[in-house]
């Protein structure tokens, strides 16, 4: 195995990546919508489509603008079918995306003659070949790959809405009707976090494929939620494991298939993979609400008799 | 001669030609497409059912991400054993170990942890589909040959074998097999599964053999109409059913039959026309199913449930107009004509409108009703007469109403002042048999007085304290 300056881009590209997904994340797993990235992740096609017939080029901004476009559509069609229909999120969500997702099939494949987009790639993304499209960053020394731009903006731009309407959307996200009698409008909030996610979801998957952002948006923030209560905790945690799930994810894509005696493999599905390894370890072993922790506690209760032992869901109360 | 006659008949008749022979099924591979894809949706609308009343709908959505490193493995391994690794029932069998093993994580995920059922499955997902990519990386550079297993995410439906059609046969069978036997126990773990096991219903196994089930039908709708779009498969029948029912059984056969009728109608659409994907062609199809039952279905449909909302607020529109009609007239004629009744005289408008908080518009729209439904006689000259219907209707209303507040300062003790805001609730909801049951409880033939004062009883009601019956 060696170390180049391209895997150094590549973890750095995966970070930021991580940054940017893990800020809206955490709120999607908190609200109970972990399944929205994958929904918009799948549901964007058509949008790409359209642009791509609309304006006859791959060039990224109308194809980010069709896309968020489709993105925001699907929040706002899943929560009118919700609120109409009187369905569970999960089917609204998965009615709306799956019909978006074979609309965008049908435009390919009916305008394949001019189209040139190949649906396997919009999924698959190439984390691999994004230090190859650089751009320069006026005082930096070197060129820049154009994701890392992209990614670094998407982040920081969810950090200063996050950080702006900070208590919002911690107090609409943990009790809606508390925010509602306050005057805060929950679902004005609910709309922007969509908008938050639709927007990260499509610029990292133009920059680095959809496979990695499902799993970022969601098991990181999942993982920390194992370890701890408090939200900017919370946070932060996911944005770290982020990180480490992007430089372990990538060192696993370049030395593991060696093992075998294959070549690397693709790196946004490793690191996808090492987002699980860090849940499976952080599930086993978190202080409080891991495995090992709830099992020896409830030895520990069964042991001193009902009643003495701590609760880990009632602490507070 | 002949040459003038106009086009030749046959310029239609390709097209049309066409059309008949894919409505009658007479190409071999139209029928195997149709029959499979149908008997895809029969299932996936059985199994979707319970998955949608036990709020998994998504469930499939894990699952089948889940197969796909099954799929990767599973070539891998059959290369590394020596053969082409393109063998369908090894790639399947690698997809089904991973799917059920998929399921079985998001189980334990959600039992074992503080995560909820979303996260848990948005973890199983985000992962499986990475682990899968990166799988299918590996194997992309391994055989070479491995370059048809993209055909698992979009489905081949175009060029579907007669063995597809046996695999879907068999699992539509035991699918349909499975729900007719075990419906009352699947269903009691949709509604209550606390119950079921207390009542001694093996819950965990039961539900282990569904999502088993959900497996199955993934893994063999893989096939026919591709990863992404098996899950709309396990959710628009199921969905669009249930706006059409509240009973479970004929949800089941709806979403069935909802289930087939996408599978034919887009199978055979997208053999009319040629480029078309089936696999989306089917699942809009699904979805227009989905859209017209959203709206129209008999039972939770958008329209059905605006035109509910209609009658019911015509219905308190009549008894507000016509119980403030006749308590205009007790204020204004007494209430001892015959036995308790005031006479049925015209009343001035000013009056019957004193003290009610009605719209120039509100008041128009009961007019329009009221002598649409016959219940006015006429009015001329600010003054107002009820039809000996309407005076029947109206006598009716206040009796509820009254029998209602009786009820409530009899059993419930509420004061006589506070009594009218609660029965002006309830009195709208009151069945013909809660009546008969009041009659009985309060022992009252008769319509009786009002026990507060009445806003319309004119204004020497009005200056003396009111009379509370004690």
């Amino acid at each position: 195995m060696s170390w180049f300056a391209l895997d150094t881009w590549i973890v750095l590209v995966g970070s930021a990546c991580a940054v940017a997904c893990a800020l809206p994340g955490s709120f999607l797993v908190l609200r109970g919508m972990s399944l929205m990235g994958d929904a918009i992740s799948h549901a964007v096609l058509p949008g790409l489509a359209l642009a791509f017939l609309l304006t006859g080029s791959r060039a990224s901004l109308p194809m980010f603008l069709g896309a968020a476009a489709i993105g925001i559509l699907t929040a706002v069609l899943t929560q009118w079918i919700r609120r109409w229909g009187r369905l569970e999120s999960g089917a609204s969500m998965g009615i709306v995306f799956t019909t978006l997702f074979a609309l965008g099939l049908i435009l390919i494949v009916r305008g394949a003659d001019r189209v040139d987009l190949d649906p396997s790639c919009v999924l698959y993304g190439a984390l691999e070949f994004t230090p190859l499209d650089t751009v320069s960053v006026p005082g930096v020394g070197v060129p820049v790959p154009r994701a890392l731009v992209v990614l670094a903006s998407v982040a920081l731009f969810n950090l200063l809405v996050l950080a702006a309407f900070f208590k919002e959307f911690r107090i609409t996200s943990f009790d809606p009707e508390m925010a509602d009698t306050l005057g805060i409008r929950s679902g004005l909030f609910h709309y922007l976090l969509m908008i938050l996610t639709a927007v990260t979801v499509v610029a990292a998957f133009e920059a680095v494929g959809s496979v990695i952002v499902i799993a970022l948006l969601i098991v990181p923030a999942a993982t920390a939620h194992l370890l701890t209560d408090r939200l900017v905790p919370l946070l932060v945690l996911a944005s770290l494991l982020g990180i480490a799930s992007a430089g372990l994810g990538h060192l696993l894509a370049i030395t593991v298939p060696p093992l075998f005696g294959f070549a690397d493999t693709s790196t946004a599905g490793m690191m996808a993979a090492a987002t699980g390894l860090l849940f499976l370890a952080t599930w086993i072993l978190a202080p409080r609400h891991g495995l090992l922790a709830r099992r020896y506690r409830g030895r520990h209760r069964e042991a001193a008799g009902p009643g003495s032992a701590e609760d880990p869901f009632h602490r507070g109360a | 001669m002949t040459g003038v006659v106009g086009p030749p008949p046959a310029a239609l008749s390709p097209a049309l030609e066409n059309l008949l022979r894919v409505l009658a099924l007479l190409d071999y591979n139209t029928r195997l497409v149709v029959l499979t894809t149908a008997l895809l949706g029969l299932a996936s609308g059985l199994v979707g059912t319970f998955l949608l009343l036990r709020r998994r709908s998504l469930m499939g959505d894990a699952l089948s991400h889940a197969t796909l490193p099954g799929v990767g493995l599973a070539f891998l391994l059959a290369v590394a054993a020596g053969s082409s690794g393109k063998s369908l029932p090894v790639l399947l069998l690698g997809a089904a170990v991973t799917g059920l093993l998929g399921t079985l994580l998001v189980l334990l995920i959600r039992n074992h942890s503080r995560l909820k059922d979303d996260a848990a499955m948005g973890i199983v997902l985000g992962v499986s589909f990475g682990v899968g990519i990166a799988v299918l990386g590996v194997a992309q550079d391994a055989g070479g040959s491995a370059a048809g297993l993209e055909g698992f995410i979009y489905g081949k439906t175009a060029s579907l074998v007669r063995s597809d059609l046996f695999l879907l046969a068999g699992t539509a069978f035991l699918v349909l097999a499975c729900v007719l036997a075990l419906r009352k126990e699947f269903t009691l773990l949709c509604f209550d599964e606390a119950f079921g096991s207390a009542r001694g219903f093996p819950a965990r196994r039961l539900d282990a053999l569904l999502l088993t089930l959900a497996t199955l039908v993934t893994i063999a709708g893989l096939q026919a109409v591709g990863l992404i779009l098996v899950v709309a498969f396990l959710i628009l029948p199921a969905a669009a059913a249930r706006f059409w029912t509240h009973r479970v059984g004929p949800m089941l056969g709806l979403a069935a039959g909802i289930g087939a009728l996408s599978g034919w109608s887009g199978a055979s659409v997208s053999a009319l026309f040629g480029r078309l994907p089936a696999g989306a062609v089917i699942v809009l199809a699904a979805s227009c199913f989905f859209t017209v039952s959203l709206f129209f279905g008999r039972a939770r449909g958008l329209a059905y449930r605006w035109y509910q909302h209609r009658l019911f607020e015509r219905k308190m529109d009549r008894q507000h107009f016509l119980r403030a009609a006749y308590e205009c007239l007790e204020g204004c004629y007494g209430r001892d004509h015959r036995g308790g009744l005031p006479p049925n005289r015209p009343l001035p408008v000013r009056t019957l409108r004193a003290n009610r908080g009605w719209s120039e518009a509100e008041w128009r729209r009961m007019l329009r009703q009221a002598r649409r439904e016959d219940h006015l006689e006429r009015v001329d000259r600010g003054h107002l007469l009820l039809s000996e219907a309407g005076y029947g209707e109206a006598a009716r209303v206040v009796r509820n109403h009254r029998l209602w507040e009786l009820f409530l300062m009899k059993h419930a003790a509420i004061a006589a002042s506070h009594v009218h805001r609660d029965a002006d609730a309830v009195e709208h909801l009151l069945s013909p048999e809660m009546v008969d049951e009041l009659e009985r409880e309060l022992d009252r033939r008769d319509i009786p007085g009002s026990p507060h004062p009445l806003p319309t009883a004119g204004a020497e009601a009005r200056a003396d304290p009111p009379a509370l019956p004690r």
